[in-house]
């Protein structure tokens, strides 16, 4: 009896410590957000009076000069505008409703055309372009893309397959990192969590603050990066999770802990870091071309990079006493621990491992997709659990193959469907494969129900 | 004290909101999955966005309300048999990974312009305005025009003393309390004499508070209080259906089944049947949830993301998972305290008055962060949650 009020006393102190420390971690993170000034136009919208639809022909770099736009009003009159020097045009309306813009194709420089709106609600009739719903009061910023002409949208169907293929390896590679450490997680302990994704973020919060904000070197940055996080995954297991565990927690009260961690963790994102894109380098790649593929120099390094931690990682598992007795907990704790296998101390070490590989993770997302939000790991954490399960729950190889699988159905879906549809794709393949093999690609068929 | 008062005033008015109640109802039926059954059921949101859709698109291509709520429970139905039949068979985690996924499916091709066809039904991320579909609800509210405050007067009537507020506000939490007691069984009464008791004091404390804090609204517009009188009524339509099932065989096979599957099959029992009529039925708690949730304000799909899901699952556990009480509870204070949190935060924290050390963005992110460590505190320290019993929380899935 005292035995479990002791421990239970020293599971409130850690949790309490260990919130106290996230609380105190997150301000360093608190960093000024410079906010871009509104840019000049020529219309300012006042309340009940008018309605400002403006914006520039051509690029800001790039502006094109002398186009006639063509603003048709909702009781089917046209008003024109010449594009000045620097592309813009600005119309005040003075009448709520539905606007067409469009441009004179003759004023516009040989051999280029208005390209249409990707998104069909955008589409107007004749090449124009809607603004819907104009009300009084509002600016409204009607985007027209000039392109040449003789542009041919449909570049072979290789060429794109061959580049889409690479960007889903890219992607796989990404998710690997991460999803090994989830699933060896899931493994080694029976927890679904929740709160990886949220790591991913971390690592690239971390990053954006070492390298971006103290102007750490790139390297040094990265390395330091990895560290800490895995700090934290060997911190949380400390005050928490080990606690937990030793307390007789159940998996799903300890999978809802996760869902709570995960929600604090987004919400301090944008409490302390803001709640928009932070970029970890500022400078733009360089980017080479290989045949058709055209790929940045730093996709090319954190594909590399993640290569080669994955044969680390993979090797470990494979050949070291460490790796072998991970791999036996993972398989039967009760049996590895029977056998003499500390397993406390391998779950500690998966821990800190998967935290430092989801960091990793996440600060080589960053530096590929040009930043890094409060919700990206978010976005990724379907796509993480997509890869364990179709690869097997609780294998790394499996969550390996499995966040191939993903990374490639992710990239290559949009060649087949719309491409805000790529995401559901991915996810509809996990659940059609668990129809037909529940196990998952790697897992060991077992009887269930 | 007047700081406070509009404090209490705010988090009143979130009591009454006709979206806390549509949350409420998406909770009864999480709770018959979760707590009752122990499916581990992470896309509620989706039942509440196609039932959503499907009474909101059902209206905008002018078909009669009744229709439309068919409509909405049809969907709901058909997805949760889709979802069942491939899952429900395997481990519990499969459930879980499964309806998250198909929750954030149903929300990726809601908010897709990708297909112009299905763009003009759904409306892309921007939805459906509620005034779209909203009217032939409104129109069948005989409450009329004007404003009503709740009771023929209120403290402001009496006096303006705070201390009568201060004596009030004791009061209440002394009723709540003596209920909370009652209903654990601790004073001894049982029966229909508990069940008495119970319902005056909950009359009571509910004429008190809205005593103490007057709420002031028109009688049918949007958020009026036709919105609010008929959310709160399928709340406790629900709240009776629940009590009927539970205590009927077929909620005892329900809790057989959340306990232990392999002793229930041994018995004869259809388990996956037992399981796949508690998924339709839960599921459909949270369609009519999300009609409610989606009534006053507009269908949005990013709205009713993962997020909602994480909130039911507070709400759940926070009221008491696998209690009948429980979901109305939780919902209450889990809406309710946010924005207290989020008032108290910009009152104290995000004024020149006292202290300020956020700007008006961070007060409601401060709450959600507040939210989501007292999720972990409470699976930590009281799983039961308020109302719950700790021996039936002790099933794994």
């Amino acid at each position: 009896m005292s035995r479990t009020s002791v421990l239970e006393r020293g599971v409130t102190a850690r949790v309490i410590a260990f919130l106290g420390l996230f609380m105190l971690v997150a301000p360093l993170l608190l960093l000024v957000s410079g906010r871009s000034a509104d840019a000049v136009t020529l219309c300012l919208p006042q309340k009940d009076q008018n309605a400002c639809i403006a914006g520039t022909m051509g690029s800001r770099a790039d502006p094109i000069e002398g186009v006639d736009v063509i603003l048709t009003k909702p009781d089917g009159s046209t008003e024109t505008q010449t594009t000045e020097k620097d592309g813009k045009f600005a119309f005040s309306v003075t009448e709520a409703g539905d606007y067409l813009v469009g441009v004179d194709a003759d004023t516009l420089p040989d051999g280029s055309e208005l390209r249409p709106p990707v998104e069909a609600n955008l589409r107007g009739p004749d090449g124009t372009i809607k603004v819907s719903g104009v009300q009084l009061g509002q600016s409204y910023g009607p985007v027209l893309t000039v392109r040449a002409a003789d542009f041919d949208d449909s570049s072979s169907k290789w060429d794109e397959f061959l580049q889409s293929s690479v960007n889903g390896i890219r992607l796989g590679l990404l998710l690997a990192l991460a999803s090994i450490g989830l699933s060896l997680i899931y493994g080694t302990t029976g927890l679904s969590n929740f709160a990886h994704a949220e790591q991913v973020t971390l690592g690239g919060m971390v990053a954006y603050g070492l390298i971006n904000v103290l102007g750490m070197g790139l390297w040094i940055g990265g390395v330091l990066v990895v560290i800490i996080c895995a700090f934290t995954g060997w911190f949380q297991d400390r005050v928490m999770w080990q606690p937990l565990r030793r307390r007789g927690l159940g998996l799903t009260q300890m999978m809802i802990v996760t869902i709570g961690l995960s929600l604090a963790m987004q919400y301090s994102f944008q409490f302390f870091v803001g709640a928009d894109t932070k970029r970890v380098v500022v400078a733009s790649p360089t980017v080479r071309e290989f045949g058709p593929i055209v790929i940045t120099d730093r996709s090319l390094a954190a594909m590399a990079i993640s290569a080669i931690v994955l044969v680390i990682v993979g090797f470990a598992l494979l050949r070291t006493r460490i790796g072998r007795a991970t791999r036996a907990v993972s398989d039967n704790p009760a049996l590895a621990q029977a056998s003499g296998i500390d397993t406390d101390k391998v779950i500690r070490l998966v821990w800190t491992v998967a935290m430092g590989l989801a960091g990793l993770s996440g600060m080589l997302y960053a530096l590929v997709v040009n930043g890094i939000k409060w919700d990206t790991g978010l976005q990724i954490l379907l796509l993480l659990f997509a890869a364990v399960t179709l690869g097997g729950l609780g294998t790394a190889f499996g969550a390996l193959l499995g966040s191939l699988v993903i990374g490639l159905v992710v990239e290559l879906s949009p060649l087949v469907i719309p491409g805000d549809f790529k995401y559901a794709a991915a996810l509809l393949i996990l659940i059609l494969l668990l129809l037909v093999r529940p196990q998952g690609l790697l897992g060991r068929a077992q009887r269930v129900g | 004290m007047d700081d406070i008062q509009g404090i209490l005033q705010a988090m009143m008015r979130v009591a009454v909101d006709p979206t806390t109640a549509a949350v409420a109802i998406a909770v009864i039926g999480l709770n018959i999955h979760f707590g009752y059954t122990g499916l581990l059921n992470i896309g509620q949101s989706a039942f509440m966005l196609l039932g959503a859709y499907g009474f909101a698109i059902s209206i905008t291509q002018g078909w009669p309300l009744l229709i439309a709520i068919l409509v909405g429970l049809l969907i709901a139905f058909v997805f949760a048999l889709v979802l069942g039949v491939p899952t429900l068979k395997l481990r519990g985690d499969y459930l879980a990974i499964v309806t998250i996924s198909a929750a954030e499916i149903v929300r990726y091709v809601g908010r897709s312009v990708g297909y112009e066809r299905l763009f003009n039904l759904t409306g892309g991320a921007q939805g459906i305005p509620g005034s779209d579909y909203r009217d032939p609800f409104t129109n069948l509210s005989f409450f009329g025009n004007g404003n009503t405050t709740l009771l023929p007067f209120n403290y402001l009537d009496v006096t303006e003393s705070p201390i009568l507020r201060i004596a009030g506000w004791a009061i209440v939490v002394g009723l709540i309390w003596t209920a909370v007691r009652i209903g654990r069984g601790k004073m001894g009464m049982d029966g229909i004499a508990r069940s008495v008791v119970l319902s005056v004091l909950g009359l009571v404390t509910v004429l008190l508070v809205f005593f103490l804090t007057p709420v002031n609204q028109r009688n049918t517009g949007v958020n009026g209080w036709w919105f609010t009188v008929v959310a709160w009524l399928i709340v406790a339509i629900g709240l009776l259906l629940v009590l009927g099932l539970t205590r009927s065989p077929w909620g005892r096979a329900l809790k057989g089944v959340r306990e232990d599957e392999d002793a229930m099959r041994s018995l004869g029992k259809n388990v996956f049947a037992i399981k796949m009529q508690a998924l339709v039925i839960g599921g459909l708690f949270g369609a009519i949830g999300g009609m409610m949730y989606v009534l006053p304000g507009s269908v949005q799909p990013d709205a009713l993301g993962r997020n909602i899901t994480f909130f039911c699952y507070t709400a759940l556990l926070l009221g008491g998972a696998a209690t009948i009480w429980g979901p109305v509870l939780g919902s209450l204070i889990f809406f309710v305290g946010r924005i207290g949190i989020i008032a108290i935060a910009n009152t104290y924290l995000s004024s020149d008055k006292y202290l300020n050390i956020m700007n008006g963005q961070q007060t409601a992110q401060f709450a959600f962060i507040v939210v989501g460590v007292s999720l972990m505190l409470l699976v930590i320290f009281r799983p039961q949650g308020i109302l719950g019993d700790k021996r039936e929380l002790r099933f794994n899935v």
